[in-house]
């Protein structure tokens, strides 16, 4: 297997796994091929016939229903047949392993894999397990792992940032939240980079970094006015309540007053600048209504985008 | 093989066999990226008042599972109702009829035309499916190991070249 096993021997995708090491013109060529299946969804018939005859397997081990329907619509779209599967409540809690699991689904004739999972580095390992057992013809994209990534997350937001924005050598994007336990964070911060944004801030109380977040080639401000300031692009992460183990918080209340974005925070930005959260939002936490349902939001048409965008990345796998 | 006709030529030639069968109801549709721009200018040529559609038809071709997703990423865009409507597909060059044939599933999937005709510049022969051109002013006969291609030069203007394959 070689060094990044997201592409094979011609540099083609071949997996979906992070966005971190995808060179630029594949993340470029995602974004273009992207753009026309967003037209589908305005014809009468919102269907085209690539996938036709293909199964792709949506396996979730870790629950998360809007993720899980924007793969579903999106493989439809391409008229693939779509297996939805739930394992944390199915085979696991009988004992299977992970890579049981896979293969058992393979002997099914699955053409691409879709996976959710709580451990970082699950798609990953499935995808070795494929390549080691020659069946790379199965495809995996990463669906969220972990605090790892969440790569079409993350490409979905290029879109949306390139819709509004055009031209990324230009931007200043500030990056707003629970950072330390955000693959979606991670997965934007790899793409803004790649890119070529010439400056990515991190806004987040030092509680939700991760140590050595500067590393990563981001400005780091723990105010959020200070952050805030003349930005085009605001991306909001959501308080993951779910993944905080033990006080790293005072309250939702104290946070709001600090990190939520409200009218007069966002009026620091340059007063074209958009506002995005990847959903679903915390209103009242992390953002005020106002601004969420305020016409500088771009967050509906990140939804509609992030369909074209999965079309996107299945089409270029499931082909030849 | 023979001079290439020149393009410009196969224009007129070709708005001039589709005059006495327009109508201000007909609607063009240009098969990205040489058939749009024949299309544009029939479009103008013909004196059509309904918009202009464009489709680029990689979405439906059956190549898709031995090459992959080829092709242009312009979108289609039918900017007329397709229900009941007397459409002309155009295309530069007819060859295989493969393109044709994808071309009108995505047009079928818009809706359900009332008449559906074909308008290209020139057919070179190798059909593998049973499509014919309603309006074509210059049949070729070129080998399978040639491509014959239309392009467009700064000044706008179209000229076809034989490429060895």
């Amino acid at each position: 297997m070689n060094s990044n096993p997201q592409l094979n021997k011609h540099g083609e995708l071949q997996h979906l796994l992070t966005i971190e090491g995808l060179p630029r013109e594949i993340i470029a060529a995602i974004l273009d091929t992207a753009a026309p299946f967003t037209e589908v969804a305005e014809r009468e018939v919102k269907k085209v016939p690539l996938l036709r005859g293909k199964s792709v397997f949506n396996l979730f081990f870790e629950n998360s229903t809007r993720t899980r329907t924007t793969f579903e619509i999106a493989a439809k779209r391409l008229s693939a047949d779509v297996i939805n599967l739930n394992i944390n409540t199915s085979s696991t809690t009988k004992g299977e392993t992970l890579l049981d699991t896979v293969d058992n689904l393979s002997a099914l004739q699955a053409d691409i894999f879709v996976v959710r999972h709580a451990s970082s580095g699950a798609p990953h390992l499935i995808a070795q397990h494929l390549a080691a057992t020659g069946r790379d013809h199965i495809r995996v994209i990463n669906a969220g792992d972990g605090r790892h990534a969440h790569p079409t997350q993350g490409l979905l937001d290029m879109y949306t940032i390139r819709h509004y924005k055009k031209d990324f050598t230009r931007l200043t994007v500030a990056i707003v939240g629970d950072v330390l336990h955000s693959r979606v964070a991670r997965s934007q911060i790899h793409a803004l980079t790649t890119l070529g944004v010439p400056e990515v801030r991190v806004i987040a109380p030092k509680t939700l970094l991760p140590t050595q977040v500067e590393q990563m080639g981001v400005r780091v401000f723990n105010d959020m006015r200070e952050g805030l300031r003349g930005v085009d692009v605001v991306m909001m992460l959501r308080l993951q309540n779910e993944r905080m183990n033990g006080a790293l918080l005072p309250s939702p209340q104290e946070y709001f007053k600090y990190y939520g974005l409200t009218p007069d925070k966002l009026d620091l930005a340059k007063p074209d600048a958009i506002v995005m959260h990847p959903g679903p939002m915390n209103r009242g936490v992390e953002i005020d209504s106002a601004v969420a349902d305020g016409r500088q939001a771009v967050i509906l048409p990140q939804v509609t985008f992030g369909i074209a965008v999965r079309m996107a990345v299945m089409s270029m796998l499931g082909g030849a | 093989m023979a001079k290439l006709p020149a393009a410009s030529e196969l224009c007129r030639q070709l708005a001039e066999l589709m005059r006495p069968h327009v109508t201000p109801a007909t609607c063009l549709v240009g098969i990205h990226t040489g058939g749009v721009w024949v299309a544009e200018w029939l479009h103008r040529e013909l004196e059509l008042t309904q918009p202009l559609g464009t489709m680029n038809v990689s979405f439906y071709r059956d190549d898709y599972s031995q090459r992959g997703l080829q092709g242009g990423r312009k979108p289609s865009a039918i900017p007329f109702d397709v229900a009941d409507a007397h459409i002309v597909i155009v295309d530069d060059v007819l060859y295989t009829g493969r393109t044709i044939r994808a071309a009108l599933n995505e047009l079928f999937d818009y809706g359900r035309p009332a008449r559906v005709e074909l308008a290209v510049l020139a057919d070179r022969g190798g059909r593998e499916l049973p499509i014919a051109a309603t309006y074509c002013p210059q049949a070729l006969s070129l080998a399978p190991t040639q491509s014959l291609n239309l392009e467009k030069a700064e000044d706008g203007s179209l000229e076809f070249t034989v490429v060895e394959k």
